[in-house]
């Protein structure tokens, strides 16, 4: 399958990470023989066999319900890059 | 002298007094002020809080009291969160992270007396196999080939702790283990490495590159080594979901079993066209030393093998891009900022993350989107239970398979291939186990003909490490792999 | 049935509507984290490391959510499926901390169900219910507070949500309000979700399309997300429908969009933010394992749910004789129920159906209470009603003790006893009292004698006034029409 650099924009966009045109291109090169190397897996008989979800290992594990955590205002806000009081701040969103 | 020791005999030698903790981390200490300017393996060292937790040992040891790793200096790879201590995954992006809370592998270090000299470096979120991804700089590999100072990658993504083990600044060191992340680098660097099946240490504050594939592990000079920190480090955790609920056993224990009577399996689909000869011959020469100890050899196939690569890209791609998700600048780590949310995160991810990481990015949002989620993501998921069958149909006929850990030694950084798909098959022998959640040990088995040590593979059952330690421990006797690289604390400059 | 019709330009259309809506699950702790779900407190208190996203951080699934997600599946008489997986929905929000929602994608954990509508008539009509899953919440962002930021508050990140999927059924205002209203009842009801749509409890999406009447199949829908009340999705509906209709007519095509409603303008309008097309980009979530749930436990929840409005009514009909309008207005909320029950067992429920729905919510009105902090109890206007039935008082004069009550707190007898409202059943007094009243208007006992039998009304009023309301009234008749007939 092909992938262009329209497309490859387009995917950057979707993951937030900011590309020149120069990167673009560049991405769009590893990316098209990545992808190209990749599809040799269409050569395997899939034919009924279910997807991997988990190792098979455990099964879902489920917790009480009770408050053990959260009062931690200080270490949740520790790292902020920017806040405002006990806010975390980012540039203002128009919805 | 101080650099003779072994994890196992600095343990004994504490308890006996012979030596004090101080003593042990401050000669570490001194080593990495010597060394490792060079070798670039550490990305923050802590001597002051390292110096402090050796003098509490000795109080401990003095008593005869102390957990089973009292006194011990490690390195702990810079992919697990240390509270108070700051913690990168070798990125930009949390290049000022601090956090308030530890992982549960280096809380139980801790626990035990475990003393950490600071933390390792690694390819940028565990991305990589050749530690030459780090925003911190690459690793040097202690070895060097005969007649040349050319720079050696440590292989990665755990280079920084195969290079500090190697090195002997450290006893041993931390690692993770994705896709080879712990077994390569210790081919590469000429130690001990093991992968635990999935489940078995709990992922719980380790930053994750991709989650159904991640497992932390221990690295060392040698396997019993590995086995006393495995011990330490393993164990359930209510707070990882995929932490499975079973009693760790004695590993330590099990490396004198031999291996007498046990099969192993040699799978031929790993015996690629292109496996250089040397290679092959250390692979012969394991098989024989198993079969002299008693091992039945016995040929199996594992027909998925070569679509093992493909499948781990798209799987662990795939997470990691959702993974990473988190990284956007909004409540811990850098920020880029710019007129609006959207400028901001693409400003922030664009500086914060190097071109691997973007690179295995893209190609993860790739694989997941619309229209393409069937012919590549699902499509692997099918190929992986494959290839997990592949692994217990074997082991219907087998206990364990014996592989090369890496189709080459380590390579020099200038030598790295500009294709990133060259770059991948580096890891086309550790791939297959760990896709199949089973695990998987690394020991040093010779050197190539340039003097760079190779490893053998080891791969098991679900949850039978023990086994792979008694086999690897045959291995490393047969081996006697006694040489050391030519960086090292114990060799003057 | 009677049809909901908007009438255009160009004839008759209809509208088809289906409902997204987001409830909160009661629990103590969030949904993967143990952090607290209490509404209000500071910004960023009830927040774990695992709700704001930390590195390394992960998820464990809390066990009564699960099991209320259950609870909810069986009273919409839903399939509950044993197995259900939680994904990753992938999209980058200043207040979602992971940058993925984890919720149910491919396999939800409750299948289709149905709920039963009431309509102003009393008709009745079924509403598919397509799926309910389990998902996280995110946080708040605040926009108002500054000219340049927005603010985040991650309080609310991670609490557990039940998202109720409809068919789209629903095919009037009226009948999107009363699906809406029904479904907070029975969440109510089960205690799966507190129903409080101000705190944002609970919050619909709606999805709305129009059609001329007779076509077949589905025009293109829009969105309209985040409706907080009842009001809001029934005013919604109906402009976003006249806005479709009046596209289509124009001979224009309704793009399939997000919009929001502005109910300050009573417009529907664009939402920005989601203008770029979306791709969720759902898969497993790996940190997580497949939910396998035992037969027994589903079991176990289904032998210990409380009584279903359905079934409470049917049972408020049968037990207590009242109609079918008074067991919906009785059994609207679970309090009022177990009000009225208490009330009406040991009394005469003709009697406490009578005043429940009368006076005494009269008086709630009156003094804005809920029924939870009633100014009488059930056992006091239990009493009260004790009191007329045995004739201590009548009718009237209880409406005065019932206001005292409601004034004082003191019981319906204290009261009785403090005022001397005892009712008067002394037979000789009462016959004196209208001998008196009949010797004193002779001239109007002669004209109800030549026929005028309404002035019987009249005698019965003279007498109670002369004695103060306390006479039984049954007693005045019976010695007026002797005395009368004599």
């Amino acid at each position: 399958m092909s992938l262009d650099a329209k497309k490859v924009a387009r995917i950057a966009r979707l993951a937030r990470i900011g590309l020149s045109d120069d990167e673009v291109q560049t991405y769009q090169k590893d990316m098209e023989g990545i992808i190209g190397w990749v599809e040799q897996l269409n050569e395997v008989d899939i034919t009924d066999v279910p997807p991997m979800v988990g190792t098979g290992l455990a099964t879902a594990r489920l917790r009480d319900d009770i408050v053990t955590d959260g009062e931690r205002r200080d270490d949740v806000l520790s790292n902020a890059p920017e806040r405002e009081g006990l806010f975390f701040t980012v540039p203002k969103v128009v919805e | 002298m101080v650099f003779d020791y072994t994890l196992a005999s600095a343990r004994d030698a504490l308890r006996k007094r012979e030596i004090s903790a101080v003593e042990l981390v401050n000669t570490h200490l001194e080593a990495i002020e010597r060394l490792d300017g060079r070798l670039n393996s550490f990305i923050t060292r802590t001597p002051d809080q390292a110096r402090e937790a050796a003098k509490a040992a000795d109080d401990l040891l003095a008593k005869g009291e102390g957990g089973a790793l009292c006194g011990i200096p490690l390195g702990i790879k810079d992919l697990f969160a240390t509270e108070g201590v700051r913690t990168t995954a070798a990125s930009h992006i949390l290049e000022n992270f601090v956090p308030p809370y530890e992982s549960t592998v280096t809380a139980n270090l801790k626990r035990d007396g475990a003393i950490s000299l600071g933390k390792l470096n690694l390819d940028e979120f565990a991305m990589g196999s050749t530690n030459l991804t780090s925003a911190f700089g690459g690793v040097e590999n202690p070895w060097k080939r005969q007649g040349s100072d050319a720079r050696l990658v440590p292989g990665g993504s755990s280079g920084g702790s195969a290079a500090a083990v190697a090195a002997g600044l450290v006893l041993g060191a931390t690692g993770t283990d994705t896709g080879g992340s712990i077994r390569q680098p210790a081919s590469f660097c000429g130690i001990a490495g093991v992968k635990p099946t999935y489940g078995r240490c709990s992922r719980f504050g380790t930053i994750a590159f991709a989650s159904s594939l991640d497992q932390a592990g221990p690295m060392a000079k040698n396997l019993r080594d590995c086995a006393i920190m495995l011990e330490s480090m393993a164990g359930f955790d209510a707070k990882d979901s995929t932490s499975v609920d079973k009693a760790v056993p004695n590993y330590e224990a099990a490396l004198d079993r031999g291996v007498k009577g046990m099969r192993v399996g040699i799978p031929k689909e790993y015996r690629t066209d292109n496996l250089p000869e040397e290679i092959a011959a250390l692979w012969d020469q394991g098989i024989a030393w198993l079969k002299d100890a008693g091992a039945e050899i016995v040929d199996v196939s594992l027909p998925h093998t070569k679509y093992g690569l493909p499948t781990y890209y798209i799987a662990a791609l795939a997470e990691a891009s959702s993974n990473l998700a988190r990284y956007d600048g909004v409540r811990y780590g850098k920020r880029v900022t710019g007129p609006s949310l959207d400028a901001l995160y693409e400003a922030t991810r664009a500086a914060g993350f190097g071109d691997e990481v973007k690179r295995r990015i893209l190609l993860g949002t790739h694989v997941l989107s619309s229209g393409y989620y069937d012919a590549y993501y699902l499509r692997a998921q099918k190929v992986r239970t494959l290839l997990q069958r592949d692994f217990l149909q074997a082991y219907e006929k087998v206990d364990m398979l014996l592989t090369p850990t890496a189709p080459s030694g380590a390579f020099a950084w200038d030598e790295k291939p500009t294709d990133p798909v060259q770059v991948y098959l580096n890891d086309v022998f550790t791939v297959p186990a760990s896709l199949a959640g089973v695990p998987a040990v690394s020991v040093p088995a010779g050197l190539d003909s340039t003097g760079v040590p190779l490893g053998l593979q080891l791969i098991g059952r679900f949850f039978d490490e023990e086994t792979l330690f008694a086999a690897g421990h045959v291995l490393e006797k047969s081996a006697s792999f006694s040489h050391r690289p030519t960086l090292h604390a114990g060799v003057s400059a | 049935m009677s049809s909901y019709r908007i009438t255009g330009e160009t004839g008759e259309w209809e509208i088809v509507v289906g409902m997204e809506v987001h409830a909160q699950v009661v629990s103590q702790s969030k949904l993967f984290s143990g952090a607290a779900t209490e509404y209000g407190g500071e910004p960023n208190t009830q927040v774990s490391l695992v709700d704001a996203g930390f590195p390394g951080m992960l998820p464990v699934l809390n066990k009564e959510c699960v099991a209320q997600a259950i609870r909810t599946g069986l009273g919409l008489r839903a399939q509950v499926n044993k197995y259900s997986r939680f994904d990753r929905k992938n999209y980058f929000y200043a207040d979602l901390p992971t940058g993925y929602q984890i919720s149910q994608f491919e396999h939800p954990i409750i299948g289709e169900g149905k709920v039963e509508i009431e309509l102003s008539e009393g008709e009745k009509r079924i509403i598919g219910v397509t799926r309910l899953h389990l998902e996280q919440d995110a946080g708040k962002s605040i926009h108002d507070q500054d000219p340049t930021r927005s603010f985040i508050d991650l309080n609310r990140a991670g609490v557990a949500l039940m998202e109720i999927v409809s068919e789209p059924d629903i095919r009037s205002p009226e009948e999107a309000g009363a699906y809406l209203r029904k479904l907070r009842q029975i969440l109510r009801y089960l205690g799966t979700c507190d129903g409080n749509m101000e705190e944002g409890s609970m919050r619909a999406d709606v999805n709305v399309s129009v059609r001329p009447v007779g076509e077949e199949g589905y025009r293109t829908r829009c969105e309209i997300k985040n409706l907080n009340s009842v009001r809001y999705v029934m005013q919604a509906i109906e402009v976003e429908a006249e806005r479709q209709i009046t596209i289509w007519e124009e001979g224009g095509t309704v793009d399939q969009e997000t919009r929001l409603f502005d109910h300050v303008k009573g417009e529907t309008r664009t939402m920005r933010s989601k203008d770029d097309a979306h791709d969720y980009r759902y898969f497993p979530d790996p940190d997580l394992l497949p939910l396998e749930l035992e037969q027994s436990w589903i079991d176990e929840l289904k032998a210990a749910l409380p009584e279903l409005p359905e079934d409470k009514r049917a049972r408020l009909e049968k037990d207590y004789g009242v109609s079918q309008y008074e067991s919906g207005v009785l059994t609207a909320e679970q309090s009022v129920a177990d009000f009225y029950e208490e009330v009406a067992r040991g009394a005469d429920a003709r009697l406490a159906t009578n005043w429940m729905l009368g006076d005494f919510f009269a008086a709630l009105n009156r003094t804005g209470r809920s029924i939870e902090d009633s100014p009488v109890s059930a056992q006091g206007l239990r009493e009260l009603l004790g009191l007329i039935s045995d004739s201590t008082i009548n009718g009237k004069i209880a409406k005065e003790v019932l206001e005292d009550m409601v004034e004082t707190g003191d019981s319906a007898s204290a009261i009785v006893d403090r005022k001397g409202l005892r009712q008067v059943t002394d037979s000789s007094a009462i016959e004196a009292t209208v001998q008196g009243i009949l010797d004193a208007n002779a001239d109007k006992v002669a004209e109800y004698k030549s026929g005028k039998d309404k002035l019987f009304g009249f005698f019965v009023g003279q007498t109670m006034k002369a004695m103060k309301g306390k006479a039984n009234p049954a007693m005045v008749n019976d010695v007026l029409k002797k005395l009368l007939s004599a």
